[in-house]
């Protein structure tokens, strides 16, 4: 007998996969919609890119002998990153454990909490560099607290995801033991989520370093603030030494990084 | 005269949330000492019945006492404690996996130690030495200090085994114990199973698939279908077929 007669019927939607071809459609229509609406001249970009062009050759002449001032500054970014990140982290962790629905049962609990994340994480870094510049001064300061903040929403929501896909049997039987709540989380919970928590951390550490980077633009310290000095006066031979200075410790920081998680998971 | 029972189920009915009846209208008393298997098609409610015993499923209606203690509501420190008389082997071993064997087995014991020394694993000599030898019970004390993740899914069962021995427990659950092991580990296992019934007196129950293992392992053995008891005889008078019979759909 034919084989096609017995084969279960496969629906018209299936068999040109309708879903996925609309859903295609859609977002190239929604696309070109918003930059229709939102007025993105695509013209414009090409008929401007020599200005680009001119900004580079300005800048291909990096000035070296202003390295020797800048590095002093761009350490002070690291360290305004991983001081942020670290602290950011340290209360991110136990707001973590209450946001996940396999840790805390109780639905509204872990649900006022996301809500509180959700509002931590809309703030724009900016923004929030701009209040503390403002309460703190120009200064490092108020980079730290920005990236605290910022790491602290961006990492408690990573972490709550990590922990909700972990496997709930050792949980379990941490329970059927007797184990405590606490007990629970740090034997059953903790050895499971410990390593994809300093694959995140350092990932975090990462964007910090860049976001850092223009934060001290807005006057939080570091070497935004030289950045925005260069711009200023039009400096474009330091501005290009800033850059690939910058663009060297990034590239550290992404291998060391790399090369840790590697190691650890 | 009977002896007094360790597990007593009265009119227990359980009904999930979604409306599925788990358990209807259970009756069921266990001796002291019992090596009891329930058997059963997949949903007929031998988990449910199992987790009733140490309270991980509450149930509905009923009541249930486990060594003379009313348990159905028993809540924090008194659960804990129920919890720790009552052993529980799983069919996924659910070992923590990135940790040492040792370890997991000292887990155990985690209920008899306040909070803080938990966290800190600061266990005592004695139970360090217990956990060697409860992991020497299933012959698996070589591998005390390697990364539970490293095992077979077979030693890890008996990791789990050797877990609960700590616990010290008065009854062992077992839902399908060697569910996901091949044929000869099945063997170390329940034999594991069937040691600490005998030398240790502990009241085993334990969920099978298995009709030939039920018919080796058990002194009695219980049949559920759609969360009602439907067989209950002692070993000497149970045949083959009853058993099959179970198995049938309805």
């Amino acid at each position: 007998m034919d084989i096609t007669t017995k084969m279960p019927h496969q629906s018209w939607g299936q068999k040109y996969h309708i879903k996925t071809l609309s859903l295609v459609l859609l977002t190239v229509g929604l696309v070109l919609l918003s930059a229709q609406v939102s007025g993105v001249d695509l013209a414009m970009f090409f008929t401007n890119i020599d200005q680009f062009t001119n900004l580079l050759v300005r800048m291909s002449h990096p000035d070296w002998a202003y390295v020797t001032i800048i590095w002093q500054p761009i350490l002070e970014t690291l360290q305004m990153a991983i001081i942020g990140t670290t602290i950011g982290t340290l209360f991110a962790v136990p707001f973590a454990f209450l946001a996940a629905s396999n840790i805390v049962k109780n639905s509204w609990l872990h649900g006022l909490v996301r809500f509180f994340l959700d509002l931590v994480r809309t703030l724009p870094d900016l923004l929030l560099a701009a209040i503390f510049v403002a309460v703190f001064g120009i200064g490092s300061t108020a980079g730290v607290v920005t990236l605290a903040i910022f790491s602290f929403g961006m990492i408690s929501k990573l972490f709550y995801e990590v922990i909700e896909t972990i496997d709930d049997g050792p949980i379990e039987a941490m329970e059927s033991v007797g184990a405590n709540k606490l007990q629970v989380v740090h034997m059953a919970v903790l050895p499971q989520v410990l390593n994809p928590f300093i694959s995140y951390f350092l990932y975090t550490l990462e964007i910090n370093v860049r976001a850092s980077t223009v934060l001290g633009y807005l006057g939080a310290g570091g070497i935004g603030v030289y950045l925005q000095r260069s711009l200023n006066e039009f400096d474009y031979s330091q501005t290009a030494a800033i850059i690939i200075m910058t663009l060297v410790v990034v590239l550290v920081i992404n291998v060391l990084s790399d090369y840790l998680r590697e190691r650890l998971v | 005269m009977e002896a007094k029972s360790i597990i007593e189920f009265k009119d227990v009915n359980k009904i999930y949330d979604n409306g599925t009846v788990g358990l209807k209208d259970i009756n069921l008393t266990v001796q002291p000492g019992e090596f009891l298997v329930v058997v059963g098609l997949s949903g007929a409610g031998k988990s449910t019945l199992m987790r009733t015993i140490n309270q991980m499923h509450r149930p509905s209606s009923g009541s249930v006492l486990v060594d003379g203690v009313e348990v159905t509501d028993l809540k924090g420190r008194a659960l804990r404690e129920l919890r720790r008389k009552v052993g529980m082997i799983f069919q996924n071993f659910n070992l923590v996996k990135r940790t040492t064997v040792e370890h997991n087995v000292l887990s155990g014991k985690i209920s008899y130690y306040p909070t803080w020394k938990s966290l800190l694993n600061l266990y005592t000599k004695a139970d360090k030495l217990q956990a060697a030898e409860a992991l020497d019970r299933v012959n698996l004390l070589e591998k005390l200090y390697m990364r539970a993740d490293q095992l077979s899914g077979g030693q890890q069962q008996r990791v789990a085994i050797a877990r609960t021995l700590m616990q010290d427990p008065k009854i062992i659950l077992a839902d399908e114990p060697i569910a996901s092991l091949d044929p000869l580990t099945t063997r170390a296992v329940m034999n594991d199973l069937k040691k600490l019934n005998q030398e240790d007196g502990i009241t085993v129950v334990v969920n099978l698939h298995s009709v030939p293992l039920a018919l080796e392992y058990a002194d009695r053995i219980v049949g559920m279908r759609a969360g009602q008891l439907v067989y209950d005889e002692p070993i000497n008078r149970v045949t083959e077929s009853d058993l099959n019979a179970i198995y049938q759909s309805v």
